[in-house]
């Protein structure tokens, strides 16, 4: 029954996909340690979660093996998500001001 | 399973186009769009496509609390700390916590690669430690849920550290992930237990679904893993460092 082409790599690459996943958790958690603030925080977390999630997915998950049908049928609807968060951070904006203005009253 | 021969011939159809037509020919193909990929592990996409979504959803609305949150955040770095040997180190756990997953995740990659390679004692061993690590993860969060609710007094509907709506991030974001992983482990050992007994050499039919064993659903649990330790990236990023 063996019939489809089984994901079948040297090991080496796995092993230096999981250091370089080390490397860079160890990365993101300095960010913290180092307690850096402001943009450089933010895009140096954003960077590093991106580059581990993309070598999960790639190396791991094998996808960049697996032919682009697949690729796209799964990678693409994520996408949606962009849009969602677009919505609600101006939800979350509008809230954040309303509540300012009508509970913090007094405060201000 | 019904008609093997039928949903497994285009499998290996020599003729494949690559790149963008490879796209096209493969979706209107007659059968299946998904070649070379075995329906399980195609379904099991396809589930972590919604498991994307669910995820999605939770980090948007803890993005949408602490945006509009008027009280102050609560400062996750200080929070997470712990006190060893008279220092207090930020986020510790979580860090630690952090390696585990990455070096389960990386176990899993091997587990499933010795399982194409048959062998089935090294396959055994390696899913055996990826649950373990797995085990010792969810333990971790069991310490740090029950730090975070006797010691600093989180509840869902509030905390004296700040925004009330922290708790019921936490407990939602974290507890809907350490379900997942405990899932995880669960399926692990009983991957680990089939390929012990030889079931996946011998295609002995399984025990739920009739389907004869193949080293295949090594892979496929793989894909499920390494999804919980993906999720963990996003929510360490975003809730933990944030």
């Amino acid at each position: 029954m063996s019939k489809s082409d089984n994901q079948q790599h040297p090991i080496a690459i796995y092993l230096k996909i999981w250091a370089l996943l080390f490397v860079l958790s160890a990365a993101s958690y300095m960010v913290d340690y180092l307690n850096l603030q402001g943009y450089l925080r933010w895009s140096l977390i954003i960077i590093f979660m991106l580059l581990k999630a993309g070598l999960i997915v790639a190396i791991f998950m094998h996808m960049m093996w697996e032919r682009l049908a697949l690729m796209y049928a799964i990678m693409i609807p994520p996408l949606l998500l962009l849009t969602f968060i677009g919505i609600a951070s101006l939800e979350a904006d509008h809230t954040f001001f309303t509540r300012s203005v009508f509970f913090l009253k007094n405060l201000i | 399973m019904l008609h093997p021969a039928v949903s497994t011939s285009p499998l290996h159809s020599p003729e494949l186009e690559p790149g963008v037509k490879g796209i096209v020919s493969d979706w209107s193909a007659d059968q299946q769009s998904f070649k070379k990929v075995p329906w399980g592990k195609a379904m099991m996409w396809i589930f972590l496509v919604s498991d994307t979504f669910i995820f999605g959803i939770f980090l948007i609305s803890y993005m949408t609390a602490r945006m509009s949150a008027t009280d102050p955040w609560p400062h996750s770095s200080e929070i997470f700390a712990l006190t060893i040997a008279g220092k207090s180190i930020p986020l510790v756990l979580i860090a630690l916590m952090t390696f585990i997953l990455i070096t389960s995740s990386g176990t899993m990659a091997m587990a499933v690669n010795f399982g194409y390679r048959k062998n089935r004692k090294v396959t055994f061993i390696l899913l055996m430690i990826t649950a373990l690590l797995g085990a010792s993860f969810v333990g971790m969060q069991a310490f740090e849920w029950t730090k975070l609710i006797m010691e600093e007094g989180v509840r869902p509907w509030g905390n004296p550290l700040g925004a009330a709506q922290f708790g019921s991030v936490f407990f939602m974001v974290t507890g809907f992930h350490g379900t997942h992983v405990s899932i995880g482990v669960i399926f692990l050992i009983i991957v680990a237990v089939k390929v012990y007994r030889g079931d996946l050499d011998n295609e002995r039919p399984g025990f739920l679904t009739g389907r004869k064993g193949n080293y295949e659903i090594v892979e496929i649990i793989g894909l499920y893993w390494h999804f919980v330790d993906l999720v963990w990236v996003f929510i360490f990023a975003f809730f933990y460092l944030w």
